[in-house]
Formats: C-alpha cells, sequence, structure tokens
C-alpha cells in the first residue's frame, strides 16, 4: 500500500516485466491505457503485450481493475454510464480503442465470456446459432448446422447435448452453461476470447473441464483469462499480470511470476499473506 | 438498552452464560414483536377482504334481479283497420331510385304513424277485457319503447298484417318494479306509479303467467332511453367504450412501450432524462380529471374534434393511461438480467439487435400486464369523460369514432342520477356488473397472456 503511495507522490509506477523465454508474437499491444469512472481514475497507464495462441492470466486482489481492464478489449466498458478509456490497444495494426471503429466488428473478432453462465432463454442449437445468424456467416441452414456442431465440438459439449439441441439452454447445469457460452462465442469465429472469471460459479469438475477447454483453444485462439484461482492461473495460462489498486504491477512467463515474483506486493498476494 | 448491558460481557468478561441470559430474556419480547406483526397483516387483509365482500355483495345483490324483467307474452293481432298501410313501395322500372327511396320513406313515415297503442290495447283485451274500455291504463302496461318493437316487426315483414303473433313485450318499468316489491305496496295511492286498475292487471297477469320474469335481453341489445325506461340498454355505452379501448390500445401501448424502451436502453443519463422521469412518474399520479380538461381545451377546442366522441374519450383516456404503460414497460425492461444483454451485446449484436432479440421478449409479459392494467383502468374511468361531453344523453350506437356516444361507466353515472329511482337502482347495479366482468375478463386476460409468454433464464 505505502508503496504505491510513495509512487503516486513520487512519480509513475514502471510496470516489472520479465520477457517469455521462447518469444511469441504479440496479438494485443496495450499502450498507456487509463480507465476513469467519472471523475475516479480507475487504471492507471497499462501497457502489456499480449501473446498470440497463448493464454494470458490477469490476476490481483478485487477492485484491483482488472476486469476493467479485460473490458477494454471488446469495448464492453462502452455500456457503462461515465466510462471513459484511453490509450491505444493495438490489434495488428488497429487501434481497438479508435471510436471510429465498429463495435459490432471488433465484438465478432473478440469474444467474451462471462464470470456467471448467461445463456439465452433459447435452444441449444438457437444460442450457438444466434452469433453466426445476426453476422450473416452462415450461406444457408446446413452451413449453420455445421457451424454449431463444430463449436459445439470445440467447447466439448457435442457428445453431451446432440440429442436435445432443441432444449432450452438454460436448462443445462452450470458447468454446461458456461461451455455453451463459450461455445457460444467460438461460433462466430473470434481471434481473440475475453474470459471474466469463467469458473468462479462452477464446481471443481466442471472447473476442470472448462480448464481442459481452455488449454485446447489456445492452440487456435489468443485468449485472456482474469481468474481469483491462483492455482487455475498456474494451470492455463502462459503469461499473468499482476494488478493492484488499478496499477499493473508485474507482468511476465506465469512460471516466473509464481516461483519468483519480483516485487513484494505480487508475492504477498500470490503466496496468500493478503487479497 | 440491552446493548449497554451487553457490553461488559462483550468487553471480555468470559461469561457466555450471561450472554446467552440477555438473548433469552428478549427473546420473549421478540416473538411477541413478530406475533403482533403477524396479526396486523392478517387483519388488515381480512379488513380488506370483508370490504370487498360487502362491495360486491351489495351490488349483485342489487343487481342481479335487474337481469331479469318482467315480460309479457301476447297474441298481438295485426290488425288491418288500425295498420292501416298500403303495400310496401317496390323499385317501378319506371321510377328513378330517388322516387322510389321518397315513395319508401312516406311508407315508413305511414308506418310510423300507425296507433301502436290501440294494437297492443286490442291485444291486452284478449287476457284482460276491462282493458278494452280503459286505453290509457292499458298503454301504461308495455314499455312504450316496444311499440317500435311492432312497428320494425311491420316493416321487415308487411305481410304479418292481418296474421296474429304471439309477442313477448317488454312490460313497462312501474310494472316491474311493482312486481319485484321495489316499492312499498301500502302507500297511498296518490303516492304510487301504478294506477290502481294497472296494479290489479299487473298481479293477475303475473299470477296467470302472461307476465314472467325473462332474462332482459333489452340490457345488451337497446340504447338508453328516457321516455321507455325499461327498454333502456347498455349496447350504446358498450360500443363506445370498446372503441376508446381499441384507441388506447392503438395509441397508448405503442407510444409507451416505444418510450420505456428509449428511456431504458438508449437514452443518455442526463439531466434532461431526469426531468422526464420525475415527470413521467408525477404525470402518472395527476387526477384523471385534469386529463379530461386538457381534452376539452386541446381536442374539442383546439384541434376541433366534435364532442360527446370516442375519439376524444380514446385520446384523453390515451394520455392517462400513458405514464402507467410507461412505468410497467421499465419495470419490466430492468427486470431482465443484464447478462442476458451483455451476452448479446458480446457476440457482437448491435444495442438494437439485443433489445429487440434478447430484451424485449424477456419483457414482454411484464408490458403486457402493464398494458392491460392500463387499459382496464381507463375502461372504468368517468371524470375525464365527463368534461368532454360524454355524459350527454345519447341514444344511438356511433358507428365511427367520430360520432357521439355513451361510455360505460359514465352511463352507470348517468342511471344513478335518474329519476326513475326505484327501477334504475337495480339497473345501474347491473350496468357495473357489465363494467366488473369486462374487467375481470381483462385482468383474467393479462394474467393468462402473462403465464403463457414468461420463460425462465
Amino acid at each position: 500500500m505505502s508503496a504505491v503511495a510513495a509512487e503516486a507522490s513520487t512519480g509513475r509506477y514502471e510496470t516489472i516485466r520479465i520477457a517469455d523465454p521462447v518469444a511469441r508474437p504479440t496479438k494485443i499491444a496495450a499502450k498507456e491505457v487509463y480507465v476513469h469512472y467519472g471523475a475516479k481514475e480507475a487504471l492507471h497507464h497499462v501497457s502489456i503485450d499480449i501473446p498470440a495462441q497463448a493464454v494470458t492470466a490477469f490476476i490481483g486482489p478485487s477492485g484491483c481493475g482488472k476486469s476493467t481492464f479485460l473490458r477494454c478489449f471488446n469495448r464492453m466498458n462502452d455500456t457503462i454510464e461515465n466510462c471513459r478509456v484511453d490509450g491505444v490497444l493495438d490489434m495488428e495494426g488497429e487501434d481497438l480503442n479508435d471510436h471510429s471503429l465498429d463495435v459490432v466488428l471488433l465484438r465478432a473478432r473478440v469474444g467474451m465470456v462471462f464470470q456467471k453462465p448467461n445463456p439465452f432463454p433459447k435452444s441449444i442449437f438457437e444460442n450457438i446459432a444466434y452469433g453466426p445468424r445476426i453476422h450473416g456467416v452462415a450461406q444457408d441452414k446446413a452451413h449453420l448446422q455445421e457451424i454449431v456442431e463444430t463449436s459445439l465440438k470445440k467447447a466439448g459439449l457435442w457428445e453431451e447435448v446432440k440429442d436435445r439441441l432443441n432444449e432450452p439452454g438454460t436448462g443445462l447445469s452450470g458447468g454446461q452453461q458456461q461451455r455453451l457460452c463459450i461455445a457460444r462465442a467460438i461460433a462466430v469465429s473470434p481471434e481473440v476470447i475475453l474470459m471474466d472469471e469463467p469458473c468462479s460459479a462452477l464446481d471443481p469438475i466442471a472447473t476442470a473441464k472448462v480448464e481442459e477447454l481452455i488449454g485446447e483453444l489456445r492452440q487456435n485462439y489468443t485468449i485472456i483469462i482474469v481468474t481469483h484461482s491462483m492455482s487455475q492461473a498456474q494451470r492455463v495460462s502462459q503469461r499473468t499480470a499482476y494488478f493492484h489498486l488499478g496499477y499493473l504491477v508485474e507482468e511476465g512467463p506465469t512460471e516466473s511470476i509464481f516461483n519468483n515474483p519480483q516485487e513484494k506486493r505480487t508475492k504477498d498476494y500470490i503466496t496468500g499473506v493478503f487479497g | 438498552m440491552a446493548s449497554t448491558a451487553e457490553t461488559p460481557a462483550l468487553a471480555g468478561a468470559p461469561s457466555p452464560r450471561s450472554n446467552r441470559d440477555v438473548v433469552e430474556q428478549n427473546l420473549a419480547r421478540r416473538h411477541r414483536n413478530e406475533a403482533i406483526f403477524r396479526f396486523t397483516g392478517l387483519g388488515a387483509i381480512l379488513v380488506g377482504i370483508a370490504l370487498v365482500g360487502v362491495l360486491f355483495g351489495s351490488i349483485l345483490i342489487k343487481g342481479v334481479p335487474a337481469f331479469t324483467q318482467a315480460t309479457m307474452t301476447l297474441e298481438v293481432d295485426f290488425d288491418p283497420e288500425i295498420i292501416n298501410i298500403p303495400e310496401r313501395p317496390v323499385l317501378q322500372a319506371s321510377q328513378s331510385v330517388a322516387e322510389y327511396e321518397q315513395a319508401l320513406l312516406s311508407w315508413r313515415r305511414r308506418l310510423a304513424f300507425v296507433n301502436w297503442n290501440k294494437v297492443i290495447q286490442a291485444s291486452l283485451a284478449k287476457v284482460l277485457p276491462a282493458a278494452a274500455d280503459n286505453a290509457r291504463d292499458a298503454a301504461g302496461m308495455i314499455a312504450s319503447g316496444e311499440r317500435i318493437k311492432l312497428r320494425d316487426m311491420v316493416e321487415a315483414d308487411p305481410s304479418i298484417v292481418g296474421t296474429t303473433q304471439a309477442v313477448s313485450l317488454v312490460a313497462a318499468a312501474n310494472v316491474d318494479v311493482w312486481l319485484k316489491g321495489n316499492i312499498d305496496r301500502t302507500l297511498p295511492q296518490h303516492m304510487q306509479q301504478l294506477s290502481k286498475l294497472q296494479q290489479e292487471w299487473s298481479d293477475e297477469l303475473y299470477q296467470r303467467g302472461v307476465i314472467s320474469m325473462a332474462f332482459s335481453t333489452a340490457l345488451f341489445t337497446n340504447v338508453d332511453s328516457r321516455s321507455s325506461p325499461a327498454t333502456a340498454g347498455l349496447l350504446g355505452a358498450i360500443v363506445g367504450s370498446v372503441m376508446m379501448m381499441l384507441i388506447v390500445l392503438v395509441v397508448a401501448v405503442p407510444i409507451g412501450v416505444m418510450a420505456a424502451i428509449y428511456l431504458e436502453e438508449f437514452a443518455p443519463k442526463n439531466r434532461l432524462t431526469d426531468l422526464i422521469e420525475v415527470n413521467i412518474n408525477n404525470l402518472a399520479a395527476v387526477p384523471s380529471i385534469v386529463f379530461g380538461l386538457l381534452g376539452a381545451a386541446v381536442f374539442i377546442n383546439f384541434l376541433g374534434l366534435p364532442l360527446s366522441a370516442p375519439i376524444v374519450g380514446g385520446l384523453v383516456l390515451s394520455l392517462m393511461t400513458l405514464p402507467t404503460v410507461i412505468i410497467a414497460s421499465r419495470a419490466s425492461l430492468r427486470a431482465v438480467p443484464p447478462s442476458i444483454r451483455q451476452a448479446a451485446l458480446g457476440v457482437g449484436a448491435s444495442p438494437m439487435q439485443a433489445m429487440f432479440h434478447h430484451t424485449l421478449p424477456l419483457a414482454v409479459p411484464g408490458m403486457l400486464t402493464g398494458a392491460i392494467i392500463g387499459v382496464a383502468q381507463a375502461l372504468g374511468e368517468t371524470a375525464p369523460l365527463l368534461l368532454i361531453g360524454m355524459n350527454a344523453f345519447v341514444a344511438s350506437v356511433p358507428s365511427t369514432p367520430m360520432e357521439q356516444s355513451s361510455a360505460l361507466p359514465v352511463q352507470i353515472y348517468l342511471w344513478q342520477g335518474n329519476e326513475l329511482r326505484n327501477f334504475f337502482e337495480a339497473r345501474t347495479s347491473a350496468a357495473i356488473i357489465v363494467l366488473l366482468a369486462v374487467m375481470i375478463t381483462l385482468n383474467a386476460l393479462a394474467i393468462f397472456l402473462r403465464n403463457r409468454f414468461e420463460r425462465r433464464w
């Protein structure tokens, strides 16, 4: 705490960065991102490179700004009253924070899975088909069915639901619902998938399934996951970023963050001294 | 007080026993308070139910008898000597249509001038020979509007002239009152509504079964009448009310729902929208008579719409219903979990798509309930209608919303003030029953629709 206060008075805090042992291509480069809720600055000059085809975990105590930062990537902060995002989020040469960029297009490229499973109160099929349908991706009915099937297969849900595609998605178990939401995100073929504490409402078995799924998905997608579970971050991610009171304190390869944290606050948090 | 007593125990005295005692001490009081609260609530509900019971009971006891009415079945002689009219004109080849219409009109006029009282008197004389010599008393036995029924029969089929037909005719209101015991039979004759002769005739015919209590179809098929109270009905009022309800549905519901959607989902939160919101809530509390004044000033004086017309009534009631619809619609939109909206936005739906594909369908049951309750409220509203002239006596069924009309609640108000008290008291309650039946049907529909469309998430 006092360290942050000192930095706030003396100048800006510089994030400790540890490079990957194997260099990965960067998918999104966030530069000097500030978020304000009204007059309150919730996120201070966050800069981070998100590697492609890897899982990046955002960790930190509640209220540290990690979910706020996550929502910058698909501009969900736009839907929050009084929320202002400044800075550049460069995805392959395009600034995601540029307000001339169409958010509809952006959200087709950057999908999102939420904390609480939130399937539409419609059939399983309709849940998956909705995205492709509004974007006009499916050429015909057969194609749409194919998209639904491949999405469910990728989400590891196909075997469980293939006989009841017309039943309501809300009738599935919590873990199945969350995988349905992942399948729904996959169905529009995004490049990046954002996950905001996707397992916090699930039991350990369902969590294991979703984690396994995340491991498979990273072959094809860039994934950013916000999590409160240290062990989950260790299990699923390749890079970890530690946030504290709106600052990005430290970021680096997951192994090095957990085994050899550079900052005292990071160390205290991951060893459970606070948070 | 209890807390000060506890403080030392909490502060570190290692005596859990005393703590327990303190809680136990308070326990009886807490339970007592709870019991008192429960019984107060129960009492309030019982008082409410009792009051509603008294209200409905009194209306039903008064109103139900009005659904049956003294009706006379007579062998009516369509005597060609009395009904002395030429044959109904038919369109001749040599005639123009205008000439034919004129001939038909004058034939109708002659038909109207036939002395129908005499026809009735002659028919009555068949069952009551004394009626032959007492024209006034005889004519007073039958509702005067029933003469029109005989005329209409002849007009529809002129060939019945010269025949005898069994016709059921509604007895005069005073006969109905006399037979139902709604007038004190011991009153001196100068205070009675029926002449001595008519009283005897009524009782005799009732005993002989010529007069029976039959279902009063007149209540539903006739319009209001002053000259013939026994045949006064609600048809004009029902049609007027239905027209106004349709106007409310067409005007208030779409505007209200769209306003709610905009305010809830798209409007920026600033001083202006705050002001609008506060004013919508205020409008819902504005006395309805004020809306009547507004309607009189704007729709009638400024826009020049006709007085007493359902179009004006419907628009005024729409204004009155609008805040209800907006508030109910906003509440049901707000009740849709934000996670659904986020899910839709998250897969790339535009705000409008998220609204119309996901939020709105989930909010529809609540909106429907609000709309139907608003319409039901509008149906029963009287005060604003008085100010736009709908309390006029209108004895016709409106065929368009621009024509003069009555409305159910106003008809109740008018009948309540009718000078023939002992007949219209029951008639008024009957009209209230009809209004309540329509409202309960509407509310049942609201509940049905809500259950039908309600989806769980």
